[in-house]
């Protein structure tokens, strides 16, 4: 934060051109945005006819809009999505948590090795892990149904490793006290360790579903069903159907799939970067 | 799933159990007792973890390497192993060197093409003081949005006709294209995708490196005489960003290596195969065309050059903490 008092310097057209460059560079990052925005209210026949207007001359909004909820069943592939990041969540806090709260706090024998074993599986890009990971499915008989999507992620070594650096911050002798008054380890993990890494359970938990609900490599292996997709493989499957003519539906699908995850950003943006950069960064 | 634990709850209380009578001081057996409840409630707690870990990551990876090494076949009872046969087949095949060269290509266009303009835009962000947390929104935005949506969005920029892309060019008097159709523009494009996804992310992590220099070295250049903006970047701050951007090279790199959604819903890999990059062939070789051992063979080289490049990473980020 200090770094930046040596900013205070720029002088007045320094500081113009600053804002200039930086709304150029910024309108060019947002382009594919406003043009998805703009083809999603757009009728068929505005779509085809060269322009560079944004807004349309006849409002098709409705229609299109209508169309994305209606012709693929787009409501069902947001509540999928929203169905497997929340469970992939929640298993994930709850067989991590413990786990980090282990390495953070208690000595066993063992304890290098298992985090050994959390570097390494933080080492291991997951495509590489697909082919055996759906065979594994197939064994179980589990493929094309919910637990395909959700299985391969109930443990993160990610989340085990955020909890354990942040868990470590804990001072000793508040587990100490927590144990004379008679907490059991578990209620420690429960009761005190994670609601004290509040920070750390946003950070990862932003990680988390941003990964998942934007996912469409393991979806487009585990499921068939269009009534199992997550979001990015149920619009690929809609423009498939579509053929890519059908621009406006299509776009005004694309808008509602992106829309969820941009309001929570822009809500939440510093949480938002911390989380999707933390590993990097720490 | 879970079981309630009502494990070392109360080490201090010395209930003796078998064995632990025998040891000679009650200190000593105490001490013992308290390591071993400690233990026991540890790998309880780890345990689901430990399971889970076992099973979805390390078995995997050995899964991997014993189809790669084997002519075992999706669906077949029988196994033998071939020893590298299926790494002869891979390496012979024109389709996966096409695929690895691309790859390459892919990443060397977008990590320069991420990181110079993402180490710009952080230092104009930190130049000054209005505005950051907005510009900083802006262009963080496409690291978080919905690839494959925005990859829809993005073919209809790229469109040739009716796309803004070709308009824009043919207004300006340029040469349009059928930039996704041609095999001599689909993998750059596809590259400039790539830029526009990550270059936020390398921005964020430029700006924490920004963050992370200490005013002493702004107010000794000072004294230096080093008092204007671009004296102090050349002095201060180019400089102190070196480890950071190494660092920031492998997260980038890493990431371009791992593209794959764009290419399915863009190009498929085409025309011909001008856009196939390793990703891609290791789904479409497993899961489409069910070439069991080829994919893994795939996967194995992905594995090395992703594990390569996290190692190098890895040996950077030390490197780092003894700077600090």
């Amino acid at each position: 934060m200090s770094a930046n008092t040596h900013s205070h310097r720029l002088l007045p057209p320094a500081a113009i051109l600053r804002q200039a460059v930086l709304l150029v560079t910024g309108a060019l990052i947002l382009v594919p945005f406003v043009w998805m925005v703009s083809l999603s209210i757009k009728p068929p026949g505005e779509i085809f006819r060269t322009s560079f207007s944004f807004w349309p001359a006849q409002f098709y909004g409705v229609e299109n809009y209508t169309r994305a909820l209606t012709q693929a069943p787009l409501p069902r592939y947001m509540g999928n999505g929203l169905i497997v990041c929340a469970m992939i969540l929640a298993l994930q806090i709850f067989v991590c948590a413990p786990c980090a709260y282990a390495l953070a706090k208690l000595r066993f024998p063992g304890r290098d090795l298992l985090f050994g074993m959390v570097l390494i599986g933080l080492l291991l890009p997951h495509q590489v892990l697909s082919l055996p990971l759906f065979i594994l499915a197939y064994q179980l008989g589990i493929l094309n149904t919910y637990a395909a999507l959700i299985f391969p992620y109930v443990v993160s070594p990610f989340g085990i490793f955020l909890f354990r650096q942040f868990f470590k911050t804990i001072p000793d002798d508040v587990v100490h006290a927590a144990r004379l008054d008679g907490l059991s380890e578990i209620a420690i993990v429960w009761k005190i360790m994670v609601p004290m890494a509040l920070p750390a359970v946003i950070a990862f938990s932003i990680f988390s579903v941003v990964g998942h609900w934007n996912d469409l490599f393991w979806p487009l292996i585990a499921v068939r069903d269009q009534s199992l997709m997550p979001p990015p493989l149920g619009i690929m499957a809609f423009k498939n159907e579509e053929a890519g003519n059908d621009y406006g539906p299509l776009m005004a699908a694309s808008t509602l799939v992106v829309v969820p995850l941009v309001i929570a950003f822009l809500a939440a943006q510093r949480w938002f970067v911390e989380g999707l950069t933390g590993g990097a960064v720490k | 799933m879970s079981e309630p634990l009502a494990l070392s709850g109360a080490p201090d209380e010395p209930s003796p159990t078998r064995g632990v009578r025998t040891f000679p001081t009650a200190a000593a057996s105490l001490g013992r007792r308290r390591a071993f409840t400690e233990a026991m409630a540890a790998w309880t707690l780890a345990g689901p973890a430990v399971c889970f870990l076992l099973v979805l990551f390390f078995l995997p990876v050995i899964g991997v390497f014993v189809i790669a090494l084997t002519d075992w076949q999706f669906g077949a009872r029988t196994l033998s192993f071939v020893g590298l046969a299926n790494f002869r087949e891979v390496f012979a095949d024109d389709g996966f060197r096409t695929s690895l060269l691309n790859t390459v290509i892919y990443v060397l266009i977008v990590v320069p093409g991420t990181l110079i303009p993402g180490l710009l835009i952080a230092l104009l962000i930190e130049s000054g003081k209005s505005c950051r947390s907005f510009y900083r929104a802006i262009h963080f935005l496409p690291f978080m949005a919905t690839l494959t949506a925005m990859a829809i969005a993005w073919e209809a920029l790229l469109h040739p006709t009716i796309g803004l892309v070709n308009q824009t060019l043919a207004a300006i008097g340029l040469p349009t294209a059928n930039w996704l159709r041609d095999e001599n523009t689909a993998l750059p494009v596809l590259a400039v995708i790539g830029v526009w996804q990550n270059l936020g992310y390398a921005m964020v992590l430029f700006l924490a490196g920004l963050k992370s220099i200490p005013q002493d070295l702004y107010d000794a250049a000072d004294v230096d005489g080093a008092d204007l903006w671009l004296d102090q970047l050349r002095t201060v701050t180019l400089p102190m960003l070196g480890p950071v951007s190494m660092f920031i090279v492998i997260v980038i790199a890493l990431r371009a290596f791992e593209a794959f959604d764009t290419i399915q819903i863009l190009t498929q890999g085409g025309p011909g195969h001008a856009s196939e990059v390793l990703l891609y062939t290791l789904y479409r070789e497993s899961f489409v065309y069910l070439r069991t051992g080829y994919g893994a063979a795939v996967a194995v080289v992905f594995l090395a050059i992703v594990v390569t490049l996290t190692l190098v990473q890895a040996r950077l980020m030390d490197r780092k903490v003894h700077y600090q």
